[in-house]
């Protein structure tokens, strides 16, 4: 009885879990640049070439000059938010819309990108 | 609004409606490799045989000296063994799958009529199995299915790919394999296309994208030296990468992609099996 009422729990909690594809906390200690360069994050560096990171990838343009670019950080938000909302045939993932990042993690992001 | 306004709207709204239904398999391969041609004027796409490595001509040396003695030969020795191996009832594959299942790869995945539904080569391999005795393998399984295609696709070496989608069962599959190709999917929100259209010849990270062109001919592959992977495998790879969990191999859905897939890819030469990075 109790095994099946564990395990009933456990799967409930396993249904909780599950949306892996929900972002995970930050762990401490992260910092926007680590966001930035890490694969489970934003990996920026997959597609975008960016001063200090190695191995850049060619999809996106490099990330640089960004407040000429984006005078309102806002801005910038938005499209790394959701970029598709801006071009429809971007191959840039939604990272807010699909719940990629936490909220404290994008606030990083942002924060690192648009000091580029 | 007076009628007069409405009228171009209501004709062009008429054309974009008509429009796609002219376009057939052989117009969407045509439009392809005209893509290609406009985004890479100066690329030999008989090169896209070799995925990502006709765009880096380094790599594609090193792949041709590596494929004078390929690390996966031993496989290759198992991968005979197993074709020759007899099933319950004493036939073997040989005597099962059409021309004895000589030059026959590039034909797969077929449209069925009488079964109403794509078979790919896998498929086939598999109806010989039940039909001689034995239980169906797992699509996919490296170590079964892999490995006897492994070798199974040898015999069609140099054969060119001629996936042919005849009448409107077939043309439903393969529309249906087409809109899986250009759906997005998954957390980061990819489309195949996104990469091995629109992205092919760029890099993610140090990693250059293959273009669809050429993509279905040389399965299976033997990744790293000898981890045997199906292309549904790959489409299974390609699935995680986007954080999508996506189907399994044999799956319905991928059966008709794999049949889009493969049409983009006729008249190219097709070669088993090949070493990946």
């Amino acid at each position: 009885m109790h095994i099946k009422h564990l395990s009933g729990a456990l799967v409930l909690a396993a249904c909780l879990v599950t949306p892996a594809l929900a972002a995970e906390p930050a762990k401490p200690g992260l910092t926007g640049k680590d966001i930035a360069f890490q694969l489970p994050k934003g990996n920026c560096l997959a597609c975008h070439a960016i001063a200090g990171g190695e191995q850049p990838g060619t999809l996106g343009p490099e990330l640089k000059d960004m407040k000429a670019r984006f005078p309102d950080k806002k801005e910038l938000a938005a499209h790394i938010a959701d970029q598709t909302a801006f071009n429809p045939y971007s191959a840039m993932p939604p990272f807010m819309k699909h719940g990629a990042l936490t909220q404290e993690e994008f606030d990083k992001l942002v924060d690192f990108i648009h000091g580029l | 609004m007076n009628k007069i306004a409405y009228t171009p709207a209501l004709f062009c709204g008429l054309l974009a409606v008509a429009l796609p239904a002219l376009a057939g398999p052989e117009e969407d391969r045509q439009a392809m490799v005209k893509y290609f041609k406009d985004a890479y004027p100066k690329m030999d796409q008989a090169n896209f045989i070799y995925g990502a490595l006709a765009f880096n001509q380094d790599a594609l040396n090193q792949y041709k000296s590596i494929m004078e003695f390929p690390p996966y030969v031993e496989e290759m020795e198992k991968a005979e063994k197993l074709w020759k191996t007899p099933m319950k009832s004493g036939k073997t594959y040989a005597d099962c799958l059409p021309n004895g299942g000589k030059m026959i790869a590039g034909d797969y995945p077929l449209f069925d009529n009488a079964k109403g539904k794509v078979v790919t080569l896998e498929m086939a391999v598999n109806d010989c199995r039940t039909a001689n005795g034995e239980e169906a393998w797992k699509y996919g399984d490296p170590k079964t299915m892999g490995l006897l295609t492994a070798h199974l696709r040898t015999l069609s070496d140099g054969m060119k790919v001629n996936i042919k989608v005849e009448g409107p069962a077939a043309t439903k599959a393969y529309e249906d394999g087409k809109k899986t190709w250009y759906q997005r999917k998954g957390q980061l929100n990819f489309s195949c296309a996104s990469c091995h259209i629109y992205g092919a010849g760029d890099k993610v990270r140090s990693e250059i994208l293959s273009p669809v062109i050429g993509q279905t001919t040389h399965w299976p592959v033997f990744r790293a030296g000898t981890n045997l992977v199906t292309l549904q495998t790959r489409y299974k790879g390609c699935n995680g990468s986007v954080r999508h969990v996506g189907e399994d191999p044999g799956h319905e859905s991928w059966n008709n992609l794999e049949y889009y897939h493969s049409y983009m890819s006729n008249g190219l030469p097709m070669q088993a099996s090949v070493f990946r990075k």
